[in-house]
């Protein structure tokens, strides 16, 4: 199963890791550093839901929070091999980590498409 | 040797010596790989930071303007400058492998990995730019 399904996982690995490459930094610096800091001004709520009701934010958004939680799981699940020595483990790490990112995707796409047009 | 041989998947029972759990810190390129995989926690974490953001936002002003105060406590923002280092050392590592990943031809010739990356690094800037753009219009 696992073996299966290796190329569907390389291939959101890679698009995830181009998706958080291009688009992190500033989301990033914006959301968790300029704005809380003062640096900028946040937009306002009113501002934000309008982007949001757009059908193309939505998807935007549900590829900026899928792809890279995808990416993620994957590069931490050779890393807990790697680093931990964690092997014998394969299935559970395995669940545990795209389990998570797959929790991530139906959150977000729920969330996303709960909002009034 | 007393006992038969037992051969299990992943252990096998030959003379194997054991390797640290902190073999990565025993070199410098190896600390660099182990950092350069864990940015993987970075980029989850901002992934689920900005689920969250995008629920508060939907929920309502009240839950919005909650959602920045919470940004703005120390816990939250000492991550995030964490974050957002391992992030941007993962924009850098990632620009840097794509000419090796998908080496790019033109008439047979094989485009150089200068060429290749500088596109990636062009290209972050102009999204990076539309993403301030939308963000900071009002």
């Amino acid at each position: 199963m696992l073996e299966r399904l290796t190329p569907v996982l390389w291939l959101l690995f890679s698009a995830g890791g181009t998706v958080a490459a291009l688009l992190f930094p500033a989301h990033l610096f914006l959301t968790g550093l300029a704005f809380p800091l003062g640096w900028l001004e946040p937009p306002s709520h009113e501002a934000l839901l309008t982007l949001l009701r757009h059908p193309v934010t939505r998807l935007y958004l549900l590829a900026l929070i899928s792809l890279p939680l995808f990416h993620g799981a994957h590069r931490f699940r050779y890393t807990l091999y790697d680093g931990l020595q964690l092997k014998h483990l394969t299935v559970l790490i395995a669940v545990l980590c795209y389990g998570t990112a797959l929790a991530g995707t139906a959150l977000a796409a729920h969330t996303l498409w709960s909002i009034p047009g | 040797m007393s006992s038969a041989a037992r051969y299990t998947p992943y252990h096998p029972r030959w003379y194997r010596r054991r390797v640290s759990v902190w073999w990565w810190l025993k070199k410098g390129s190896y600390t660099v790989f182990v950092l350069r995989e864990l940015t993987s926690v970075a980029v989850a974490f901002f992934a689920v930071l900005t689920l969250g953001l995008v629920r508060a936002v939907a929920a309502g002003p009240e839950a919005y303007q909650r959602f920045l105060a919470r940004l703005g406590t120390p816990l939250l923002l000492s991550l995030n400058v964490v974050a957002f280092a391992f992030v941007l050392f993962h924009s850098i590592t990632w620009f840097n492998l794509a000419p090796k990943a998908m080496v790019v031809r033109i008439q047979g010739k094989r485009v150089p990995d200068a060429i290749v990356a500088g596109l990636n690094y062009g290209a972050w800037l102009v999204l990076s730019g539309a993403v301030a753009f939308f963000l900071l219009r009002g």
